[in-house]
């Protein structure tokens, strides 16, 4: 199971990073989100993986109980990913409707913005 | 009065001003000149004690850890100086109240002089080296202020740039070298460091120290080459001027070559730099002084050559010398704050300050004329003045010092130094005010109202007082801050005028008698000095500046050129090679763990994970499509944490995917629904390559952490352990984010009430800009569908709101004890109110929604850190919970916990964030004519038959 885990983080890793050097904002926004997926799934991992021991304390049972820690991390950073992801929206397409063009890069601008500085 | 309070004080009062501003000018010049007096007088309170020899401090730890604490301490040498500066300080206001014009901001100009009084009082009463520094660059800031003042005129803002460049990065040197000096002695304490002069002095890294500390000192006191700031920072208001550039900043190099001279002194390098650069500053300010025709330029001049006197005495490194200099720093501030004024006096009733168009002054200005000539008497060193006292004394200093084994340079140069003072002194007198009366003033002259002259007439009266009387007035204070200074046994000395024939008085002669031939060739020379060619200081440091900043302009366009692409590849790249470098250096132990055995159902996750990424991957061009896939990938890792007992973790991402998913197709909406083909194929795969590359090291980087076990024990067991005992709650994940870890949950929410709020901001932006134009007409880019709220889908929703909140407060109070909590249920509650806005459009769930969303997510915040804030109530830190059980007949017994108040601010922020986020992006698309009349086309409450009616 460790490997079919591993190579999923691998390939989650794999598909954010190619959308990330794409050019555009949405395939880039895409990209964040496979890879905000693998860090945190990532981060999960630290804790090891257990099946059927949720870190719910049983009053009647000694059970075990997997790694509360790195999920208490992981919940909170799935929630801040929603705010960064939506930022970033935001962000997109605030230039998207400003500029009517979503090119990430500013290459073009490079000689007329130096200008005012 | 403590220290704390004198050093607060102005900081304090520096608000007084900008606010009273609207009450009047008076109003905020008397506030300004209120808080400096009882600053003032809270210093003389202490004064009594300092003069019998005690020194007063206040000691407060902020930072022990990194050495920097809030000592302060009061010694003669904190005395004197804090006595300059609060005392001048005062004259300052009064004087500026009546020289500013109407037209000038003065609520501004007290709170800036304030705000650098508050931090040259830090400067002397620090006791703290790290303290020191703090205010040390608050100086420089205050005075770039207070310098570019007049902000419309560009002299001021040029030279506002200039001092805090060249005083700014003389304060970075010395910061290095107050950390050499108190990695030296082990104690950032002053009155620690300078008890350890031998220790300092056997150093290796003494040198250094000393360079790096007189480079702050010189910069700041106008040292050669440093020397040029000072003039152009003359296009401040003469206020400015008199305060910064003659009793108070310019005067904290020296306060801190006196404050360091016990431990730095008496070494050949300390005599050699410092001793040398006083003398070429004293010689070269008092030859250009006599050249420049602006009358605040021959001061400011003046002013450099006379703070090269100082240094030179302290460079000098006896004790008397020390002594020397010390009174020359109080009757230099008298003589030269008093001139300044006088200057500003001619400049405002006159309206020029250039010599060549004055003269005659002394029959229309009577009073300002007695006031320049005492003062310029003292300066050039006449009897019965200050100024001629401190004069012999450096004189006769001089007289015994040799310099490189020959006796004759320094006095030589000295009394060359003395001569063109006084030629300068006498011309500001005879070309200013002598001579016969013109008719072509630029206006009027006549003597100001007694507001404007009063303070420089205060301050010569002082320049004759200690002139006469100088053992009985000052005496006993030279006397505590000299002893300061050597900090030791203080040597004979006598503030006397008559101390018989000495080679100082046939110096002094000379001197005198020199300055008046020099005077009187003037014309003769200032024609040749304006033919020869000089460096002029402005061009070499305007040209160093544009040097400067054209390379790091061309470093920067060379590393930025505007592609993020790249700069994430480039990012990408280096982290892989590092990895690489630590996987090549480091030892992998060997795997302890077993593989655990994979079933059905991990396989056939893993297949749809896989095959939805690869699909995302080479069809993210369709972003419809891409968006959709991106929801498979979502839906199997929140299958993966329920699977791998990560129930909490199962909830919250299958939350988060909804609103993530509608987020992104409301910006769809708007961005363009296909990607065109833009990189060629070289470049693609050049990126397919770095992905694999860093997918795989990440990949195998997690598969080798999972096969091993825990290097250290692990801090979960304490979770586990006490998430009952002391936290009530069996769900340890919650436990750990309500309880354990409540600070940093509460940090949590407050940064995402932050993204939303940024979002709520970016929308106004957009929709404040003509972007709203184009927003208000736009046409969809794709077939819309017939209907926008079908009915089944409107009353599904309603019907399913109800329902969906109650599994939102089921989802909530359960989750202390088993899966859930407030960000789940802040989610859940949040999609609820999300499908009223899908399914019955915008306009009809915003009528209906009564409460703005900024405050909820402000009430979450608040709830949250009240709750944390109850704990001091009960003497526990913040967020510390409390919990205990209730039984209340005939329900069963049940939990209360502080920490579900907490969780309720959790649950409030996230609820408002995520709604303040997608209504703002859901704003945009707002178009007149969508707000349709019901959202429902049925609705049976509805009496459509009257209606139709009258359209038939």
């Amino acid at each position: 199971m460790e490997i079919l885990f591993a190579s999923a983080v691998g390939v989650l890793t794999a598909a954010g990073i190619y959308l990330i050097l794409r050019k555009r904002t949405f395939p880039v926004i895409l990209g964040l989100s496979l890879l905000s997926y693998a860090v945190n799934v990532f981060l999960f991992a630290t804790g090891r993986l257990m099946i059927n021991a949720p870190p719910v304390l049983n009053k009647y049972a000694e059970v075990a109980y997997t790694d509360p820690l790195p999920q208490a991390l992981v919940l909170t950073a799935i929630v801040i990913s929603f705010g960064m992801t939506a930022v970033v929206v935001m962000i997109a397409l605030g230039a998207y409707l400003s500029a009517k063009d979503d090119h990430i890069d500013m290459i073009e601008d490079a000689d007329g913005a130096g200008d005012d500085a | 009065m403590s220290l704390f309070l004198i050093a607060a004080l102005p900081f304090l009062g520096a608000l007084f001003p900008a606010l009273l501003i609207r009450a009047g000018r008076n109003a905020a010049a008397a506030s300004a000149g209120f808080t400096t007096f009882l600053a003032f007088v809270g210093l003389l309170l202490n004064a009594p004690a300092v003069l019998r020899g005690e020194v007063i401090q206040a000691r407060l730890d902020w930072l022990p850890g990194l050495g920097l604490n809030t000592n302060f301490f009061l010694d003669g040498l904190g005395l004197l100086f804090a006595g300059l500066i609060l005392g001048i300080g005062l004259l300052i206001i009064l004087y500026a109240r009546f020289y500013l014009s109407r037209e000038d901001p003065m609520g501004q100009f007290y709170t800036y002089l304030l705000l650098f009084q508050g931090a040259m009082v830090g400067i002397v009463l620090s006791d703290n080296i790290l303290l020191l520094l703090v205010f040390w660059e608050l100086t420089s800031l205050s005075s770039f202020l207070l310098i570019g003042y007049w902000k419309h005129l560009p002299e001021g803002r040029q030279g506002a740039r200039m001092a805090l460049a060249v005083t700014g990065s003389g304060g970075l040197a010395m910061i290095a070298g107050m950390l050499i000096l108190g990695h030296i002695v082990g104690s950032y304490d002053l009155t620690v460091i300078l008890q350890h002069k031998e220790l300092i002095q056997a150093s290796p890294l003494y040198l250094p120290a000393l360079i790096l500390i007189l480079i702050g000192a010189f910069t700041k006191s106008a040292q050669f080459p440093f020397h040029f700031w000072l003039p152009h920072a003359m296009a401040a208001p003469t206020p400015v001027s008199a305060y910064l550039h003659s009793a108070t900043m310019v005067k904290a190099g020296l306060f801190l070559m006196a404050r360091m001279w016990p431990v730095l002194a008496g070494t050949p390098e300390w005599f050699y730099i410092v001793a040398t650069t006083g003398l070429i500053t004293m010689v070269l300010g008092a030859v250009i002084a006599l050249f420049k025709d602006d009358l605040k330029a021959l001061l400011a001049f003046s002013t450099v050559s006379h703070l090269g006197l100082i240094t030179m005495l302290l460079g000098f490194g006896t004790k008397i010398a020390a002594v020397a200099a010390v009174f020359h720093i109080i009757n230099h501030a008298t003589f030269k704050a008093a001139l300044f004024m006088s200057a500003g006096i001619i400049d405002h009733e006159t309206h020029t300050r250039d010599i060549k168009r004055l003269g005659g002054l002394r029959f229309l200005m009577p009073i300002t004329f007695t006031i320049a000539l005492i003062a310029c008497l003292s300066m050039a060193g006449l009897p019965p003045f200050n100024g001629f006292l401190s004069k012999e004394m450096m004189l006769e200093e001089a007289f015994h010092t040799s310099w490189m084994g020959s006796p004759y340079f320094i006095p030589g140069l000295a009394v060359f130094a003395a001569l063109f003072s006084a030629a300068y002194s006498f011309r500001y007198i005879v070309h200013v005010f002598l001579g016969p009366k013109r008719h072509d003033y630029p206006a009027h002259p006549h003597d100001p109202g007694t507001g404007l002259w009063l303070a420089p007439a205060f301050l010569v009266f002082l320049v004759i007082a200690i002139g006469i009387g100088s053992n009985h007035i000052v005496g006993p204070l030279v006397s505590v801050a000299a002893g300061a200074v050597i900090g030791g046994e203080l040597p004979y000395f006598s503030l006397k005028l008559w101390h018989g024939f000495t080679p100082a008085l046939w110096m002094s002669l000379a001197a005198v008698t020199g300055g008046l031939l020099l005077l009187w060739l003037h014309p003769r020379l200032s024609k040749m000095w304006n033919a020869a060619p000089r460096p002029e200081a402005k061009v070499i440091f305007d040209s160093l500046l544009g040097t400067l900043t054209r390379a790091s302009r061309g470093v920067t366009d060379a590393l930025h050129n505007g592609s993020i692409t790249r700069y994430s590849a480039i990012m990408v790249a280096f982290t892989i090679a590092i990895s690489l470098y630590a996987y090549q250096s480091g030892v992998a132990s060997e795997a302890t763990r077993a593989v655990q055995q994979a079933g059905a159902l991990p396989v056939i996750g893993w297949i749809c994970l896989v095959s939805a990424t690869g699909f995302i991957v080479l069809n993210h061009r369709n972003r419809l499509l891409a968006l959709v896939l991106i929801g498979v990938v979502g839906l199997i890792v929140s299958l993966s944490f329920n699977y791998l007992s990560a129930p909490d973790l199962a909830l919250t991402q299958i939350s988060v995917e909804v609103v993530t998913i509608i987020l992104m197709l409301l910006a769809l909406n708007f961005l363009p629904k296909e990607t065109p083909v833009e990189s060629p194929l070289a470049i693609r795969a050049r990126d397919a390559v770095i992905a694999i590359v860093a997918g795989t090291g990440v990949g195998g980087l997690i598969y080798a952490l999972m096969t091993r076990d825990f290097s250290a024990p692990s801090i979960s067991e304490f979770h586990l352990a006490n998430s009952y005992k002391g936290g009530g709650g069996t769900n340890v994940v919650n436990v750990i984010l309500v309880d354990f870890r409540g600070y940093d949950t509460f940090g949590e929410i407050i940064v995402l009430g932050i993204a939303a709020l940024v979002i709520y901001a970016l929308t106004e932006a957009i929709l404040g800009s003509k972007v709203r134009a184009y927003l208000l007409n736009r046409k969809p880019d794709s077939p819309q569908d017939g209907d926008p709220h079908p009915l089944m889908m409107v009353v599904a929703t309603r019907v399913m709101m109800p329902l969906a909140l109650m599994v939102a407060a089921y989802i909530f109070f359960r989750g202390h004890n088993l899966p859930g909590g407030g960000f789940i249920a802040g989610l859940i509650a949040a999609i609820a109110m999300l499908m009223q806005y899908m399914a019955s459009g915008f306009s009809w769930a915003a009528e209906r929604q009564k409460v703005y969303y900024h405050g909820i997510i402000g009430s979450g915040v608040l709830i949250a850190a009240a709750t944390g804030m109850g704990a001091w109530l009960a003497g526990q830190p913040f967020l510390t919970s409390a919990f205990g059980y209730l039984h209340w007949a005939p329900l069963e017994e049940f939990e209360w916990a502080t920490a579900a108040l907490f969780d309720l601010g959790v649950f409030l922020a996230v609820v408002g964030a995520v709604m303040l986020t997608l209504e703002s992006l859901a704003r945009l698309a707002w178009q007149p004519g969508m707000n349709s009349e019901h959202a429902m086309d049925i609705n049976p409450a509805r009496d459509d038959a009257a209606k139709l009616k009258e359209e038939v």
